[in-house]
């Protein structure tokens, strides 16, 4: 059983780095990426030029230095006559000689001064282009994300939870942004700089570049051991730490709850118990990454004093100069970070990966709504429906079927009530008539033409619908009106208020229609949102009007005015009703009750009250409470 | 989370240096614990920087004791062996490492303790905060301190903290070591060394001006996209596609622009920065040299020799490092006690008084009446009463008989938003209060559990003034029903037991089904075992709210309050449920706050709130008969809001 247990733990950090990483391929998701770069492309790549004329410019400094050290050691020695030599293996370039030592310490401080400047400038220029490039880059991916996104059919929207979108687009694309500095910088930078030192060390002295031959590959060994052990203990903290989140915000929640049950003391022994666990998950994680910068010193360390030793001999035997084993020592250091930057931006990039993953899930998604390509580009003729043996699964299951076998047959200009328990799939009824989801099997036609014919903004623009959770958006009461009809005229949005029963409270704003809603219309009252949802609707003037538990929070006598008024106003117009409320959809031409998914039973009031029990039930219920008049 | 990492701390990033110096001091106290691990951490920080500037001037050692005697041909200076002065090397370099190891190990421990004691300080805090506290901030709000503000501390404690004293140990030990080579480098390293930190302040603090605006218009972002990903299906039945996605490119751009100068102004310090210390090493080699070379000043100043140059030109190095090290250290040092001010204003907050006496036992009662108390579970309960005047105890039975005497409340003093209320309720009774949204009707729940204490008159409970008597006790023996049910991570059966904590499986089981919930749960995938996430987001609103009847039921208390808890539930649904309801409130005194009427028509008392106060009253043929507000409401004649 034990060993059970532990084969599952050894698994599950395995599949943990898998799970992280997402189902797409790398080089896949590489590729998607990058085709967000586009106008940033000259930016990206004169970034690593920069770096590349940086580095060469820094590369020379030590050796220049060796130079003035040479001549200075040769001055004591009594030398009279000082050359400034570039050594490279066997070849050796004299390049000036001079009098004094003094004289050549200046050409030569002057010179590294001198590349500093530069190196400095090619190194602000770099930073300009990067900073440029990144920002461009993470732009275009939120652009093309959040225009997918807007391409998603309901369904498509229904893979993704809300936060989990917001993050695709916030953090990950930080994340993503971060990881490709890290590419035309540091990317750039590091090997550069690794492999000019190494030719600069090797030009100096090949048998003591064979340090490096051992200090590179155990370092290399060293990052990529620290990371495998690392990232999947990080990862386990995470996952505790996020669980303490969500405990400590369920608890910020439901405080009323625990403090309703005087649950304070069981809560707080259930909190401290992961908090434990996340300190100790935490130790151990960290407790390894501190081991890297003592191993990475130790590397270094071990390196200088190998060096030291053998360098020192040559030197003591007069087969080195003084000045290039200075210069040796800071390739070596040169060398020894440039090797830690690549340790750390690939330790970056493996981390942004899941970020990447994530984002190219949304690229990826099938859009499974899409014009067809013959699709008609006509107005829909009226708002007649017909629901022919219409079968629809969300998950496009046959076993799991959300609708089976529904047929309805719905004149242009009917009333239509729906009525039926939570889960009952009244919704989904509605919303396959605006192609918000495609039927399984089966069609639904409107106005005599199957809907998955006609052009998306078609049909959409002829069927108007009030979800059942409104949103309003922040700005004003006229901003969010004319999200039905752009170009609407005063006289055109008085109407539909006054259709809405919202004319009255709008006007009674101090600020009447240019009355700021905030964010989510928490300005204004449950009632009054769901009417102006109404009004916004019925500016598009629809042919077909979807109302989904619209008027919840809307009282009986209002409730009864919206019906009136729409009759009057919009009579033409097919309007289904979702409520709960008898009274909402009594007077209906056609009253349909829902159960698991199937039609139980339709008619009029007086046809349902014969033929459908349960409705009857409700209504009988319903009725109680005017019976005392 | 990600959401609301991005504009909290920038906004109170803003301490007084004063303030700062407090909280410092108050951080400190957590270390006490662990004074002996703090004593391990200080020497491993000496032993390390000092091996490492020792390191370094041990290689001027070699360069002049045995590399430049041996190109003049000359012997060792020092009468060990070369390889015998490597060794020494390695030692210190050993020395050195480890100690480092040691103390972050160290570290480590003791500030990941530390954040658990913190955390584990505020969680059980804020348990036994005033629910008041709770509706005066968002839950983003108090969560902050719990992500935001525990990170940026962390970061306080983990690394800057260490770094500063590991950067100024250094700086001070290279310093020293540089005086001791040379006196006129030395002067010529402070000037670079200015030049260092005014190029830092003034491109450092462009960026971090840049920086914070680029932060605003993130949180413009998030705040776009959040609004238009919740609200997406709306987009869609509208068409409003093209339009939002313009204002989406609008704000997205917008973040461009200052991400850019934000990013520019950073990226090019970090180049600057590494080139001055070029330049600072080519004109310390300069002078090194002509000094070597000439000896000048020799007299008055130690000899400059090639081994000293070398280790100097090290340490000019070194010098560096630490320096920008600290410097970069001030935004999370400001930050850090910034969230470390929003900790322990939290740690502050004065918790709920709880000065009851009056406790509930489980009691026997004989024939006679006579109560005694009881050590097991005897199905019976009774208020503990201690007389502090004759120092006696008598024993009340528990009945559950709720009393309000010209009850006024307001949340804020000058606001009564209750007046004058009084009514009884009979143990067994039902109570309805029907009224709009702000009447009152949850006010009076809250006071009856005492989430809030009242102004004027007395609330009794079987007669007692609530006031004598325990919280917890108070609150056991009531259960609420919210609107807004609350189900926590963990299994079905957890979330039900959550009313009875010692409940048996039976005992779950027999809850559900009075609630008429173990249908839906025996079709859950793992049945009872199924865990629920995210507050129960795989549920459906009305099955979520059968749990937290399930949850009151198992709880099995004499009064019951059922705030709109079966707003949610559709009229078909709760019909189901209403035979559970009706046998969960059988024998209960019940408070019924509804919005839909058929819920309270067969209360045994309606009473009609408006603005605060009682307009109505009776049961529902009388207040039919009254033709008043009650009336006008249940035809539908005026609106509900």
């Amino acid at each position: 059983m034990a060993a059970k247990e532990e084969k599952k733990k050894r698994q599950s950090v395995i599949s943990l780095i898998k799970e992280e990483m997402g189902t797409s391929k790398s080089d896949h998701v590489v590729r998607k990426l990058a085709k967000c770069i586009r106008e940033n492309k000259t930016p990206s790549i004169l970034t690593p030029i920069f770096v590349f004329f940086e580095v060469i410019c820094e590369v020379f400094i030590p050796l220049i230095m060796s130079q003035m050290i040479n001549a200075g050691t040769a001055a004591q020695a009594g030398a009279t006559s000082f050359d400034f030599n570039f050594d490279f293996g066997r070849w050796s370039v004299r390049l000036f000689t001079f009098d004094s030592a003094l004289e050549l310490s200046l050409v030569a401080g002057a010179l590294m001064v001198g590349l500093a400047i530069i190196s400095m400038f090619f190194g602000a220029m770099a930073g300009r282009f990067s900073a440029v490039a990144i920002t461009g880059l993470t732009r275009n991916i939120r652009h093309d994300e959040y225009n997918k996104i807007q391409q998603f059919s309901f369904l498509n929207l229904d893979h993704f939870s809300i936060p989990s979108l917001v993050t695709r687009m916030t953090t990950d694309v930080s994340n993503v942004g971060g990881a490709y500095q890290t590419i035309i910088r540091m990317l750039a930078r590091a090997p550069f700089m690794l492999i000019f030192a190494l030719i600069m060390s090797i030009s100096i002295s090949p048998s003591l570049s064979l340090v490096f031959a051992v200090a590179i590959p155990v370092f290399l060994l060293g990052i990529f051991g620290g990371v495998l052990i690392i990232f999947p203990r990080f990862l386990r903290m995470l996952r505790k730490y996020d669980k303490m989140n969500e405990v400590t915000e369920e608890n910020i929640r439901a405080i009323r709850t625990v403090k309703a049950f005087v649950r304070e003391g069981h809560e707080t022994k259930k909190f401290k118990e992961i908090s434990q666990n996340v300190q100790k998950l935490q130790f151990d994680a960290e407790k390894i990454l501190v081991l890297g910068m003592p191993v990475f010193s130790l590397i270094i360390y071990a390196c200088m004093i190998a060096i030291v030793y053998f360098g020192g001999t040559d030197v003591m035997q007069g087969e080195m100069n003084l000045g290039d084993f200075t210069a040796f020592l800071s390739y070596v250091m040169n060398i020894l970070i440039s090797a830690t930057m690549v340790g750390m931006a690939l330790f970056m990039l493996v981390l942004a990966r899941a970020s990447a993953g994530r984002i190219c899930e949304i690229f990826d998604e099938k859009i499974d709504i899409t014009d067809k390509e013959d699709a008609l580009d006509e107005e829909v003729k009226d708002g007649s429906v017909d629901f022919e043996d219409v079968s629809f699964s969300y998950s496009k299951n046959p076993d799991k079927m959300n609708l089976e076998h529904v047929n309805l047959h719905i004149k242009a200009g009917q009333r239509v009530g729906i009525l039926g328990s939570t889960g009952s799939s009244k919704t989904t009824l509605v919303q396959l008539i605006p192609r918000l989801y495609d039927v399984y099997e089966g069609s639904i036609k409107v106005g005599g033409v199957d809907v998955r014919d006609y052009k998306i903004s078609r049909i959409r623009d002829s069927v108007a619908m009030v979800l059942q959770n409104n949103t309003l958006f922040s700005g004003t009461i006229e901003e969010n009106l004319r999200w039905g009809k752009e170009d609407a005229t005063q006289e055109e949005l008085d109407k539909a208020t006054k259709t809405a029963q919202a004319y009255d409270f709008i006007t009674s704003f101090e600020k009447g229609y240019d009355t700021d809603l905030g964010q989510g219309g928490v300005n204004v009252s449950g009632g009054q949102k769901q009417r102006l949802c109404i009004a916004r609707a019925l500016l598009k003037n629809p042919k077909i009007m979807i109302l989904d538990d619209s008027t919840s929070a809307v009282d009986m006598n209002t409730d009864a005015k919206i019906r009136e008024s729409l009759r009057k106003e919009f009579k033409d117009t097919t309007v289904f009703i979702i409520a709960q409320r008898i009274s909402s959809i009594q007077d209906a031409d056609v009253i349909i009750f829902m159960e698991n998914g199937k039609v139980l039973a339709q008619g009029n009031h007086e046809e349902m009250m014969k033929i459908c029990e349960p409705y009857r039930e409700i209504c009988e219920e319903q009725q109680k409470g005017v019976i005392g008049e | 989370m990600s959401k609301k990492k991005t504009d909290m701390p920038q906004k109170k990033a803003i301490i007084s240096m004063k303030e700062g110096a407090i909280i410092f001091r108050r951080l400190l106290s957590y270390f006490k614990p662990y004074k002996l691990r703090l004593i391990i951490i200080l020497l491993g920080i000496l032993l390390s920087v000092g091996g490492s500037v020792a390191a370094t001037m041990m290689l001027s050692i070699v360069v002049d004791s045995y590399f430049v005697p041996a190109t003049q041909g000359l012997e060792a200076t020092i009468p060990i062996p070369f390889g015998g002065i490597v060794g020494i090397m390695i030692a210190v370099y050993l020395i050195s490492v480890v100690a480092s190891y040691i103390y972050n190990r160290q570290i480590i421990y003791i500030v990941t303790r530390i954040q658990r004691d913190i955390r584990d300080q505020m969680f059980e805090k804020m348990q036994r905060l005033p629910v008041d506290y709770f509706s005066k901030r968002t839950h983003g709000e108090v969560m902050s301190t719990y992500t935001n503000d525990a990170d940026t501390l962390r970061e306080f404690l983990a690394n800057s903290l260490p770094t500063i004293i590991q950067s100024s140990l250094t700086i001070i030990g290279v310093f020293a070591m540089m005086l001791y080579i040379n006196l006129i480098l030395t002067a010529f390293i402070v000037v670079m060394i200015i030049i260092m930190l005014f190029f830092l302040k003034t491109i450092g603090g462009r960026s971090a001006k840049n920086f914070v605006m680029q932060q605003k218009t993130l949180s413009e972002i998030n705040g776009y996209v959040e609004e238009y990903m919740s609200g997406m299906k709306v987009v869609k039945v509208f068409e409003h596609e093209d339009k939002a996605a313009e204002g989406f490119d609008k704000v997205n751009n917008a973040f461009r622009s200052t991400a850019r100068r934000a990013n520019t102004y950073a990226n090019i310090l970090m180049p600057i920065m590494g080139n001055l210390s070029y330049i600072n090493y080519a004109v310390t080699a300069i002078i090194g040299t002509i000094l070597a070379v000439t000896g000048f000043g020799a007299p008055a100043l130690p000899l400059l020799t090639w081994g000293k140059l070398v280790s100097f030109l090290q340490y000019s190095k070194q010098f560096n490092m630490p320096i920008s090290n600290i410097a970069q250290q001030f935004t999370s040092i400001f930050m850090g006690l910034a969230g470390g001010k929003r900790i322990f204003e939290l740690i502050d907050q004065v918790p709920e008084v709880d000065d009851g006496y009056v406790t509930l036992v489980n009691a026997k009662v004989d024939e006679n009446g006579n109560i005694t108390e009881s050590e097991e579970r005897t199905g019976q309960w009774a208020w503990k009463h201690y007389h502090k005047a004759d120092n006696t105890t008598t024993y009340k039975q528990w009945k559950g008989e709720v009393q309000l005497e010209n009850v006024s409340f307001g949340y804020n003093p000058d606001n009564y938003v209750l007046k004058n209320i009084t009514l009884t309720a009979y143990p067994g009774q039902k109570i309805a209060l029907v009224g709009s949204t702000g009447a009152g009707k949850t006010t009076i729940t809250n006071l009856i559990n005492r989430f809030y204490d009242i102004q004027e008159g007395k609330i009794r409970y079987d007669g007692i003034n609530i006031t004598k008597i325990k919280k917890d006790d108070l609150r056991r023996s009531m259960a609420m029903v919210l609107q807004d049910t609350h189900l926590f991570t963990g299994t079905v059966a957890d979330n039900i037991r959550f009313g009875k904590l010692d409940a048996t499986d039976e005992e779950v089981k027999a809850a559900a089904v009075l609630a008429n919930a173990d249908y839906f749960i025996s079709h859950l995938p793992e049945g009872y075992d199924t865990i629920l996430t995210a507050d129960g987001a795989n549920l459906s609103q009305g099955q979520r709210q059968l749990l937290s009847i399930a949850r009151s039921a198992i709880a099995d208390p004499p009064v019951l309050i059922l705030d709109e808890a079966t707003s949610s539930i559709d009229t078909h649904t709760e019909k189901i449920i209403e035979k559970g309801m009706d046998k969960l409130m059988e024998g209960r005194t019940v408070f019924v706050i509804a919005h839909r009427l058929s819920t309270v028509r067969n209360a045994n008392y309606i009473i009609v709130l408006e603005h605060g106060e009682i307009i109505e009253s009776g049961n529902h043929e009388e207040l039919m008969a009254l033709k008043g507000k009650y009336y006008a409401l249940n035809t539908g004649k005026i609106e509900l809001e």
